[in-house]
C-alpha cells in the first residue's frame, strides 16, 4: 500500500485550471520530486497535499486515511518553503520551539532537547541564539529544515527549497538534504523546476506540465525513456528529427560520431564546436536542414579531425532511439 | 456523500469564519445601514411619507438655503486653488532643491494636522480679526469674518494634505528621465513642463479632489469664522440641531456627499492607473545646483513656516495673557475653564474619547485588514470586505454624524442604547477615519511572508497564536502609526461628533467653539494649546517608539 495517494485531483482558480485530474502514489521512505516548468501546477499540488489548499474534486489519502478535508494541522507533516518563512522576530531556537510548544505533554526541558536534536542534525547548534537575518542563505535554509523536522512529522514537503541559493551552496545542500532524509527515512515530496536537482536527489520523479502529469518514474527512466516529447525536451537535451514518417529522438551523448561513412550513417554539416571541458558539444545541420547536437569526449575532436564547416557522419544506435507519433513541445 | 459533508464541516475554518463575519457585519452595520437611513429620510416628509424629490425642489426654491451651495463651491474652489499651488511649491522645495532644514520644514507643514480647523480659525481671529495683531498694525484692511476667513482657514487645513501627496510623488520619481532630458540639453523650465508636471498629473488630480472635498465639507472653520456666510456644513447643522428639520438635513447631507463620492471614484481610477510609474530599475533623482532657485524656495518655505508658527504663537499669546489685546500680563487663569462652556472636563472627555477610538479602532482595523489579507479561502466575503473598507473615504464627517442620528436614534433600533454615550462617538470616529489605517495595515501585512500562516499551521500552531506572536510583533510600526492617526484625528474632529455628543459629555474641540461663541477667546486659545500639546506629545511618543523598534531590528540584523 502506498504511503500517500493522490486520486483524480482537480483544482481551478477562477477559470484557469491549475490541476487537471492528477493521480500519483508515493511509497513510504521515498523522496519524490514534482518537476515541471513554472505555472505547471506543481506548487498547487504540494499545497493540496499539505492541506493549505483544497481541491475542487479528488482525494488525498495518507497512510490509508482519506485526508481530503483534514486541516493542515492534523496531517502531521513538516514543510519548507522557497522563502523559508522563518519568523524574523524569533531566534533560530525560538523558530523551532514555536511549533514544539504546541505539542501536548512535553516538558520545557524535553522541548529544548528535541529542538537541539533537530539543530544538531542540520549542524546549526552553535547558531541557535541568532536571528534569521544574521544567518547566510544556506543557514536559513537549514534552519527551516530543522524547524520542519523538529516535530518528527510522518512526511516532509519541500517547496523549491534550494532555488533561492547560489549554485555552490545549492549543490552542497542537495546532498545534505538527501542524507538527512535517508537518515530519518522520512517520506519526502519536493517541488522543483530544476531538472538536475530532481535527477540527483530523487527516488522517483513526477514530471508535470500544463496542469497534467506527463510521466512518473525513476530518474533513469524519465531520462532514458521519456514518455512524451515534453519530458524528453524538458529533462536534459534531446534531438528530434524526422525519419521515414516517424519522429525520432536521441540524446546528444548517444550519437556516435565518425569521420568516415558507414552504411545507415547520416551525414551532418558542423556549424560550431563548443568546448565544455571534458566534453565538447558539436552543433550541426542534417541534410533536411534540421538541427542536431552531439556530445563527444574532447580528446576525440582532434582524433576525428573535426572542424567548423566540416562534415561528419552520425550513427544512431537503435537502443537509444525513442520514437514519438508527433512532436508537440 | 453524507460522510463527505461531515468531513467538509470538520475541515471548515470556523474560527476564521466567525471573526471575518463579525468584522464585516460590524462595518456594514455602522456604514451601510446609517447611509440607507440618511437617503430614505431625504425622500420622506416630516410625517415619514414618501414625497419623492419634493424636499430637493423645496431646498433649491428656498434662496436662503440654495445660496449655500454656491457659497460652498466658491470657497472650496479658491481654497483648493491656493492649497494645491502652495502644497506643490512647498513639496518641490523640499525634494528638488538643496535648501537647509528640510526635516524642520516638513514637520512645520504638519502643524495644521495636529489642530482642528476651529483652532486655525481662532488663530486667524487673533491675527486678522477686528482686534487682531495685524489688523491693529494696519496690515490687514479686510473683513476676516465670512468668505475670506473661511478660505484662509481651509487653505491652512488642506495645505498639509496637498503637500504630502506632492511630497511622496516628487520624492519617488524616476531620475533616468531627467538624465535623458539633460543629455538632450533640455532647459529647466522645459523639464518642469515636460517631465515633472506630466509625472504629477495623477497626483495633481488627486490633490485637487482631496482638497476640494475637505474644504467643501468642513464644519469647524465656517462655524467659528464664517459669520453670516452660510455653507452646506453649517446649514446641515442649523437644520438638524437648530430647527429639528431632519428631512432637510438629510437633503443637505446627500448634497455634501457629491464631491466626496466623485473624489472617491477619481481616486480609485487614478490609483489603479498610477500603479507602476516607478520600478526597481528607476534611479534616484540627482538634484542639480542652482543658487537662485534655492534662495527662492528657502524664502518661500520660511514664509509658510513663519505664518504657521505665527498662528500657533498667537494661540500662546491669547491663551497665556489676561485679556488680549487690552491686558497682556501673563496668567494661567485661562486654563480655569468655565463650566458652562465645557470646562476642563471637556479636555479629559476628548482624551478618553481619543484613547478609546485609537485603542478599539487600531484593534478593529488591524484584525479587519488581517482577515482581508491572511484568511484562507472565503474569497467572496473578502472581496466584499475590501469594497467596504474603502467606502468611508467618501464619507464626510457631517454625513456620518447625521446618518448616525437617523440610524441609532430610531427607537426601533436595538442598538439605540449607545445613542448619547461615549460609545457612539468612538464608533463614529473609527468609521470616519477607517480607510487610511486600513491601507496602512493592509500594506504592512502584504509585506509579511505569505507562508508564515502555512508554516504555523503545519506545526499545529493555532491561528490566534501565530497572529499574536508573529503578525502583530512584525507589524508594530504600522500599529503604532494607526494608533497615532486615530488618536490625533479623534482629538481634533468636530464634524461627526457635533451631532452625537451629549450635554454631559462635551469634548474639547466643540468646547472651543462654545467658548468662542461666549466670547471667552482666552479660554478657547488655552484649550487649543492643550489639544496641540497632547497631539505633539503623542507624536513624540510615536517617534520614540519607532526609534526603539528600529534599534531592535538593527540589532537582530547585525552579525554577532
Amino acid at each position: 500500500m502506498p504511503f500517500l495517494e493522490i486520486r483524480d485531483i482537480v483544482k481551478k482558480f477562477d477559470k484557469q485550471v491549475a490541476l487537471n485530474n492528477i493521480n500519483a502514489k508515493v511509497q513510504k521512505g521515498e523522496l519524490v520530486c514534482i518537476l515541471g516548468p513554472s505555472g505547471c501546477g506543481k506548487t498547487t499540488l504540494l499545497r493540496i497535499i499539505a492541506g493549505l489548499e483544497t481541491a475542487q474534486s479528488g482525494q488525498v489519502i495518507i497512510d490509508g486515511q482519506d485526508v481530503t478535508f483534514l486541516p493542515a494541522a492534523k496531517r502531521n507533516f513538516g514543510i519548507v518553503f522557497q522563502s523559508y518563512a522563518l519568523f524574523p522576530n524569533m531566534t533560530v531556537m525560538g523558530n523551532i520551539l514555536f511549533g514544539l510548544q504546541q505539542k501536548k505533554g512535553l516538558a520545557r526541558k524535553e522541548m529544548r532537547a528535541e529542538a537541539e536534536n533537530a539543530l544538531r542534525l542540520v549542524d546549526l547548534l552553535d547558531h541557535k541564539n541568532k536571528y534569521p537575518r544574521q544567518l547566510s542563505g544556506g543557514m536559513q535554509q537549514r534552519t527551516a529544515l530543522a524547524r520542519a523536522i523538529a516535530l518528527s512529522p510522518t512526511f516532509l514537503l519541500l517547496d523549491e527549497p534550494l532555488s533561492a541559493l547560489d549554485a555552490k551552496v545549492r549543490q552542497k545542500l542537495r546532498s545534505e538534504i538527501r542524507s538527512i532524509q535517508k537518515t530519518l527515512g522520512i517520506t519526502t515530496i519536493m517541488v522543483t523546476h530544476d531538472q538536475e536537482e530532481a535527477l540527483t536527489m530523487s527516488d522517483r520523479i513526477i514530471v508535470m506540465n500544463n496542469a497534467v502529469v506527463e510521466q512518473i518514474g525513476t530518474p533513469q527512466e524519465v531520462y532514458s525513456r521519456p514518455a512524451t516529447p515534453f519530458v524528453a525536451n524538458f529533462i536534459g537535451t534531446m534531438n528530434f528529427y524526422q525519419s521515414g514518417g516517424e519522429i525520432c529522438a536521441i540524446r546528444p551523448e548517444n550519437i556516435r560520431v565518425a569521420n568516415q561513412f558507414c552504411a545507415h550513417d547520416v551525414s551532418a554539416h558542423i556549424r560550431t564546436l563548443e568546448f565544455k571541458g571534458s566534453m565538447t558539444r558539436v552543433y550541426g545541420t542534417l541534410p533536411d536542414m534540421s538541427e542536431i547536437c552531439m556530445d563527444i569526449a574532447s580528446e576525440a575532436v582532434s582524433r576525428l579531425q573535426l572542424s567548423e564547416k566540416g562534415t561528419v557522419f552520425l550513427r544512431m544506435p537503435q537502443e537509444s532511439l525513442i520514437k514519438y507519433a508527433d512532436v508537440a513541445v | 456523500m453524507k460522510n463527505r459533508v461531515r468531513q467538509w464541516c470538520s475541515g471548515f475554518r470556523w474560527g476564521q469564519f466567525l471573526v471575518l463575519a463579525f468584522c464585516l457585519l460590524a462595518l456594514s452595520t455602522v456604514l451601510v445601514l446609517p447611509l440607507f437611513a440618511l437617503f430614505s429620510k431625504a425622500f420622506l416628509n416630516k410625517a415619514d411619507m414618501f414625497v419623492g424629490i419634493d424636499n430637493y425642489i423645496k431646498y433649491f426654491k428656498t434662496p436662503a438655503l440654495s445660496t449655500s451651495v454656491l457659497n460652498t463651491i466658491d470657497i472650496a474652489f479658491w481654497s483648493t486653488l491656493f492649497s494645491v499651488v502652495l502644497g506643490f511649491l512647498y513639496a518641490f522645495a523640499l525634494t528638488r532643491t538643496h535648501i537647509k532644514g528640510k526635516a524642520v520644514f516638513k514637520y512645520m507643514a504638519m502643524i495644521p494636522i495636529f489642530t482642528p480647523t476651529v483652532i486655525h480659525a481662532l488663530g486667524l481671529v487673533y491675527m486678522f480679526g477686528n482686534q487682531g495683531i495685524l489688523t491693529r498694525a494696519g496690515l490687514f484692511p479686510f473683513e476676516l469674518y465670512g468668505r475670506l476667513g473661511i478660505i484662509i482657514s481651509e487653505v491652512i487645513f488642506t495645505f498639509p494634505q496637498a503637500f504630502l501627496l506632492f511630497f511622496v510623488a516628487l520624492e519617488f520619481s524616476d531620475g533616468r528621465l531627467y538624465e535623458a532630458a539633460d543629455s538632450m540639453g533640455a532647459s529647466p523650465l522645459r523639464k518642469l513642463f515636460r517631465i515633472t508636471l506630466p509625472e504629477m498629473k495623477y497626483t495633481l488630480i488627486n490633490a485637487v479632489f482631496v482638497c476640494f472635498t475637505l474644504a467643501f465639507t468642513d464644519f469647524g472653520a465656517p462655524k467659528v469664522i464664517g459669520g453670516s456666510f452660510s455653507v452646506l456644513a453649517t446649514d446641515i447643522y442649523k437644520q438638524v440641531a437648530g430647527q429639528f428639520n431632519f428631512n432637510m438635513g438629510a437633503v443637505v447631507g446627500t448634497l455634501l456627499l457629491i464631491p466626496a463620492v466623485m473624489s472617491f471614484i477619481v481616486d480609485r481610477l487614478v490609483s489603479s492607473r498610477n500603479a507602476s510609474a516607478v520600478n526597481a530599475r528607476s534611479t534616484k533623482l540627482v538634484v542639480g545646483k542652482s543658487v537662485p532657485r534655492d534662495i527662492l524656495c528657502f524664502s518661500f518655505c520660511m514664509l509658510v513656516t513663519l505664518f504657521l508658527l505665527f498662528m500657533v504663537a498667537m494661540l500662546f499669546v491669547g491663551g497665556l495673557t489676561e485679556g488680549y489685546p487690552y491686558n497682556l500680563s501673563l496668567t494661567l487663569n485661562n486654563f480655569l475653564f468655565n463650566q458652562s462652556t465645557g470646562g476642563i472636563d471637556s479636555f479629559f472627555n476628548s482624551l478618553k474619547m481619543a484613547l478609546a477610538s485609537a485603542g478599539f479602532g487600531t484593534a478593529f482595523v488591524f484584525i479587519y485588514a488581517y482577515m482581508m489579507e491572511k484568511a484562507s479561502g472565503f474569497n467572496g466575503l473578502r472581496k466584499y470586505g475590501r469594497l467596504l473598507s474603502v467606502l468611508p473615504l467618501a464619507l464626510p464627517g457631517m454625513v456620518i454624524g447625521i446618518s448616525f442620528i437617523f440610524f441609532f436614534n430610531s427607537p426601533t433600533n436595538p442598538l439605540n442604547f449607545i445613542y448619547g454615550t461615549l460609545a457612539i462617538l468612538v464608533v463614529s470616529n473609527i468609521l470616519h477615519y477607517f480607510s487610511v489605517p486600513f491601507f496602512t495595515a493592509n500594506g504592512c501585512l502584504k509585506k509579511l511572508d505569505k507562508e508564515f500562516e502555512g508554516i504555523a499551521e503545519s506545526m499545529g500552531v493555532p491561528r490566534l497564536k501565530t497572529f499574536l506572536w508573529v503578525s502583530v510583533p512584525l507589524s508594530l510600526p504600522a500599529i503604532m502609526e494607526i494608533f497615532m492617526y486615530f488618536f490625533v484625528n479623534a482629538m481634533v474632529t468636530v464634524s461627526a461628533v457635533v451631532f452625537l455628543y451629549s450635554a454631559d459629555f462635551k469634548i474639547a474641540a466643540i468646547a472651543i467653539t462654545h467658548m468662542e461663541e461666549a466670547g471667552s477667546f482666552g479660554q478657547a486659545a488655552a484649550m487649543s494649546l492643550l489639544i496641540l500639546l497632547i497631539n505633539v506629545v503623542v507624536r513624540v511618543l510615536y517617534e520614540a517608539g519607532m526609534a526603539i523598534f528600529r534599534h531592535r531590528a538593527n540589532r537582530k540584523e547585525s552579525t554577532v
